[in-house]
């Protein structure tokens, strides 16, 4: 029935969707967290007008499904670029996809960040002022360190979230791990075989990450 | 090449029949809601069964809801469709692939593939809540049920599950409009739901901001909405006095 | 040194602090004393800008702290505070702690900083514990490193909010003895405490406090010598306090 030979010569093909794949995954959650940060420190700032920008963003961004981002950005980034640089600038799917992901996480990842910098203590605050700490070394010294380490495991569970989502870029054809699975089952023929061995290796990456995740939870915890 | 923008696009005609690109939306909204209603149902009854299985004392019986939440987690909803939809059919017996591949027509088989896929993946998270509400109650809820003779089953629809559901509204509302937000995936299988219709629009029209601009303007109110009706439900059974989870 | 001029402080509409007044002058010891939510606490945290206030002043060293041009944090970095819960940084190490302000705040090298910050810590008898984390030290301990923590910053006056209030009996001397001795040293402190046998060894002046009020604010000699003379509310207190 199922034929699972076939996989093996095209494992060099399934390697590189699968770099591709992580390629958008950590660089997803670097500028996601960075982006994530900086609203969450402007949600939390007393400038109402910028609570409630980041406010709306976020609202946004959570109320919208991943793969419309995917698509409009996609449909959309090369158009956006004309207008600012005035000419025209090719934009691969790569980089409309990382666009979205990074602004689409960032939602994501302000509220985590945002719970993170709410449960330090208020007088870890004072302590920092009252040593003459203007805010900016408040946050960057005591406040985001410490918020940091006890979001780690939520960062770390949102970054898995991203690694099963960056499949979504099937729809603009990108050439991640599940395409060209789907791919390379497509040219032998043997595409039922592919789906379940792309499904078998996202669960293992998935499943492991998560377990490692819970494992740190619970040290950081104790 | 220059944008044209056009907020009036939506009342233009599609060029196909008498239809103009709002009919496109409308029709795509009316599928979003049916497959997103019909998974939220299965996921709702799975989930809640499951969710009751982790938390019953039978190593079997926990151990299966377990695996199972683990495998619908871990693997890419996106997967989990084109499983659904391409692997499944082919392990039906004979008769019944002949009549889930030819006799129904296109739209029918890759809706209840989208429907099944989406119940079985939510029911996953589902389980989660509803477990988490369960063990969220005192440990004397379970004893004084039992000591009052409720067999098991008993103890769980009497005691537990009510006051469950109601503390974990809330989080269940998030999981209900995740539901609503990935029935998007149906697009990559051909049904022409919410986010199909404004790529086409965007395609046919050229009008590609004011497509998304209005499809994004739908699911925010969608969500708003569904939102309100959850709060409106929260209320309605609110119990004064009952613990709440994650409640202000 | 700190002259605090009619001070008023709303939550909303519920007044917390009603025209406070007093000083403290250098080298001199204040004890404010009072029952829970008399508004002490916020009175000490309106010193260095903690806590704002609507109206009034709070003038330290010649600094205004009404006035919108004065530069709080480094105001603040003059002014040394000791807090109820340590508030010593968890995710750095005890010489971290010690050093972190001494070098972004008054940007004095590592080395230099690291030296003072040693020194002080060999003062309050925990040298052995330079590495460590917070976490891993007693609340005693804890305590004496946040005390050494403010002085590094060489402070020109010491805010004590309650200091051992939130530590296990046993752990309360240890830390009294510390602030024993800087008072002896000349150190100009304010001191937010209910540990009245500390108030009459080293205090100068006591100010009584209730409802956000000072009620009284008086010589130390007069506060405990001559109960006769004092409030009704002071007495009441100072029965229930020194009752045992």
């Amino acid at each position: 029935m199922m034929d699972f030979s076939g996989i093996i010569p095209s494992l060099p093909g399934l390697w590189n969707g699968m770099l591709m794949t992580l390629q958008l995954m950590v660089l997803g959650v670097i500028g996601g967290i960075v982006l994530g940060t900086i609203l969450a420190l402007c949600r939390l700032s007393s400038n109402k007008l910028l609570s409630n920008l980041a406010g709306a963003y976020v609202n946004y961004f959570r109320s919208i499904p991943l793969l419309l981002v995917i698509t409009w950005f996609y449909l959309a980034v090369p158009f956006i670029l004309r207008w600012i640089t005035g000419e025209d600038t090719p934009v691969g799917a790569f980089t409309s996809c990382l666009i979205a992901f990074m602004m689409f996480e960032a939602a994501y990842f302000c509220e985590i960040v945002r719970a993170g910098v709410q449960s330090i203590s208020k007088g870890q605050m004072g302590a920092a002022q009252a040593l003459g700490m203007n805010y900016g070394q408040t946050m960057r010294l005591i406040i985001l360190p410490q918020a940091f380490r006890k979001m780690t495991p939520l960062l770390l569970q949102q970054s898995i979230i991203l690694f099963q989502d960056t499949s979504l870029v099937y729809a603009v054809g990108l050439v991640d791990f599940l395409n060209s699975a789907r791919a390379s089952g497509d040219i032998i023929g043997r595409s039922n075989e592919f789906l379940v061995f792309a499904g078998f290796v996202y669960f293992v990456i998935s499943f492991s990450a998560s377990f490692l995740v819970k494992r740190l939870q619970k040290r950081l915890t104790v | 090449m220059n944008y044209n923008w056009d907020w009036g696009v939506f009342f233009k005609s599609t060029g196909i029949g008498s239809e103009i690109y709002l009919d496109w939306f409308v029709t795509g909204l009316g599928w979003t809601i049916a497959i997103a209603v019909c998974a939220w149902i299965i996921a709702l009854l799975l989930g809640s069964i499951l969710g009751v299985m982790r938390t019953v004392p039978n190593r079997w019986v926990s151990g299966f809801a377990t695996a199972y939440v683990e495998l619908f987690r871990n693997v890419p909803l996106l997967v989990q469709l084109f499983i659904w939809y391409f692997l499944v059919p082919d392990l039906l017996p004979e008769n019944l692939q002949e009549w889930y591949k030819q006799d129904l027509n296109p739209t029918t088989s890759a809706l209840i593939s989208v429907v099944v896929c989406l119940g079985l993946f939510t029911a996953a998270r589902v389980c989660e809540q509803v477990r988490t509400g369960i063990q969220a109650l005192p440990r004397g809820q379970e004893a004084a049920a039992r000591a009052m003779g409720f067999r098991l089953p008993q103890v769980y629809w009497n005691v537990l599950l009510p006051q469950a559901y109601r503390i974990i509204i809330p989080p269940l509302t998030s999981e209900f409009l995740n539901v609503f937000k990935n029935s998007s995936v149906a697009s990559l299988i051909g049904l022409m739901e919410l986010l199909a219709q404004t790529k086409q629009t965007a395609e046919f029209s050229a009008n590609l901001f004011e497509a998304f601009t209005l499809a994004t303007l739908i699911y925010f109110t969608l969500n708003m909405s569904l939102m309100l009706l959850m709060r409106m439900v929260e209320k309605k059974v609110s119990v004064p006095g009952l613990i709440s989870v994650g409640g202000k | 040194m700190i002259s605090i001029k009619n001070v008023n402080k709303w939550y909303g509409d519920f007044q917390v602090l009603t025209d406070c007044t007093t000083e403290v002058k250098k080298g001199e010891v204040v004890v404010v004393c009072g029952p829970s939510g008399s508004g002490k606490s916020t009175l000490i945290k309106c010193v260095n800008a903690l806590e704002p206030f609507q109206k009034g002043d709070v003038v330290v060293d010649g600094t205004s702290i009404a006035d919108p041009k004065t530069n709080l944090p480094k105001l603040r970095s003059r002014v040394g505070m000791v807090f109820q819960h340590f508030e010593l940084f968890p995710h750095l190490t005890i010489t971290e702690n010690l050093t972190i302000a001494q070098i972004k705040v008054l940007g004095r090298s590592k080395e230099e900083a690291t030296k003072k910050g040693l020194q002080l810590l060999e003062r309050v008898g925990l040298s052995a514990h330079a590495h460590k984390h917070p976490g891993q030290l007693s609340g005693g301990q804890q305590q004496r490193v946040a005390i050494a923590r403010a002085l590094a910053m060489d402070p020109i006056v010491m805010l004590f909010d309650e200091p051992t209030s939130a530590l296990d009996p046993e752990m309360v001397n240890e830390v009294l003895d510390v602030m024993v001795q800087l008072a002896h040293e000349g150190m100009t402190m304010m001191c937010v405490t209910h540990e009245m046998g500390f108030a009459r060894k080293v205090a100068n002046r006591v100010i009584f406090m209730d409802k956000g009020m000072i009620i009284e604010d008086c010589q130390k000699e007069e506060f405990f010598g001559n109960t006769g003379a004092r409030h009704e509310r002071t007495q009441h207190f100072l029965a229930k306090i020194l009752q045992h």
